[in-house]
């Protein structure tokens, strides 16, 4: 009798509307769509989370007084050498609005880091993304949707490879 | 929710602690009243410990085994704390194997020390379910409610709440002190927790917003509820006839 009405509530609560397994709003934890934002990178440059649609994108908050930031950084150069030519984007935001911007810039200088560094100036990446800790890591697909969150660090570097190469699957063709 | 805990320069994260904390407290409370079932508290927590240990070994090594690329330019991250390098499922039954041969090395009876374990999985199931809260994980779906909660950009059950308060309504009813449980057959005291925990899974799961839908929009966990609900009513049922005077 049990077991019965067991499969009746199976039956009566399913999900017609298929709202559960479907995040449509843009909010930062998995299964969601990625906010978008707009920064400016160190160069100057402009760059939008939407304009990379179709790209697999690792969004990494960071800051140059933060070790473990620090720590995982040369993972990251070495995974951005390996896989921007196969459509990997990594956007490193920097938290400038709690940062010293010199420290910054002298520490991508010294690592000789060449993906972007947004600048988070307002902290408007960070409300959005509600930073709780640094680094935290936003792994994005290329339909915009974040496939996995990682919060602390450092990120080992076969974390990153896994991640970025699981990402870059979702890819067209 | 609380994801983390910021201890000047330390940030914690909630939801492991809480796991910890579950593990720590359940496994302290089933010692307890291990003997009862005529186990050694030692050999309950070394039971429990050998399933921990081989299963967090085995996760890692089945994580390196599917991706060797990712390690072999890097073999140090095979001893990373990130628990993201680890196969959660793999370790889940190399865990069970590893406290399987324990049990049958030292001789432990199957069922007795299945109903042993029990309050520690009912302390571990608030733990985890607490831990959810806490990380805004197993969110619920969204609902206009006097006791909605505000996660996610909408207001949604609380279903983190929900199973928090029906695992601690399974452990209060299967409260192991209680002397009633001593008269039953061995493994009936195991098999009506997770009879009961799989009917909590069954209801509460309706109420969640991140349920893995199967064919006609069917709930996944539902259905594994249910098989489970199916399975320990006819094992209780073999028990209970079994031991018919």
């Amino acid at each position: 009798m049990m077991l019965l009405l067991g499969a009746v509530w199976i039956w009566y609560s399913r999900d017609t509307t298929q709202a559960a397994s479907k995040g449509g709003k843009a909010i930062p934890r998995t299964g969601f769509y990625a906010p978008d934002f707009s920064l400016q990178t160190l160069q100057g440059d402009t760059i939008t989370l939407s304009d990379l649609r179709g790209q697999a994108v690792v969004i990494n908050l960071w800051a140059s007084w933060c070790p473990p930031c620090k720590a995982e950084m040369p993972a990251l150069q070495r995974v951005h050498e390996d896989f921007s030519t196969s459509g990997l984007v990594i956007l490193a935001v920097n938290a400038t609005n709690q940062d010293d911007l010199k420290a910054a810039e002298r520490f991508v200088g010294e690592n000789g880091l060449t993906f972007p560094i947004l600048l988070d100036i307002n902290g408007e990446v960070s409300r959005a993304y509600q930073l709780r800790s640094l680094p935290t890591t936003f792994f994005v697909d290329p339909d915009g949707m974040i496939q996995e969150v990682v919060v602390g660090g450092p990120m080992a570097e076969a974390l990153l490879r896994v991640r970025v190469e699981r990402l870059l699957g979702d890819m067209p063709q | 929710m609380i994801p983390i805990i910021q201890i000047g320069p330390l940030a914690l994260p909630t939801p492991g602690l809480l796991i910890l904390l579950g593990i720590w407290l359940g496994l302290s409370f089933a010692e307890r009243f291990a003997p009862r079932h005529g186990i050694p508290g030692d050999r309950l927590f070394n039971l429990a410990l050998t399933g921990l240990l081989t299963g967090l070994i085995g996760a890692r090594l089945v994580y390196v085994l599917r991706y060797p690329a990712a390690f072999s330019a890097n073999p140090m991250d095979i001893f990373s704390r990130n628990p993201g390098l680890l196969d959660v499922w793999s370790g889940v039954w190399i865990g069970l194997l590893g406290s399987a041969i324990y049990m049958q090395r030292k001789k432990l009876p199957a069922w007795q020390t299945l109903d042993a374990l029990t309050p520690a999985l009912a302390v571990f199931a608030i733990a985890l379910s607490l831990s959810h809260l806490a990380s805004g994980d197993a969110y619920g779906a969204p609902a206009d409610l006097p006791w909605s909660i505000e996660l996610w950009g909408e207001h949604r059950h609380p279903s983190q709440v929900y199973a928090t308060l029906a695992s601690s309504a399974i452990l209060t009813f299967l409260w192991p002190s209680h002397k009633r449980l001593l008269d039953l057959q061995p493994g009936v005291y195991f098999l009506s927790f997770i009879a009961l925990t799989a009917l909590g899974y069954l209801f509460l799961e309706t109420f969640r917003g991140d349920s893995q839908l199967t064919y006609w929009g069917i709930r996944s966990t539902q259905l594994f509820a249910w098989t489970m609900l199916a399975l320990c009513l006819g094992l209780l049922g073999h028990r209970l006839n079994f031991h018919k005077p």
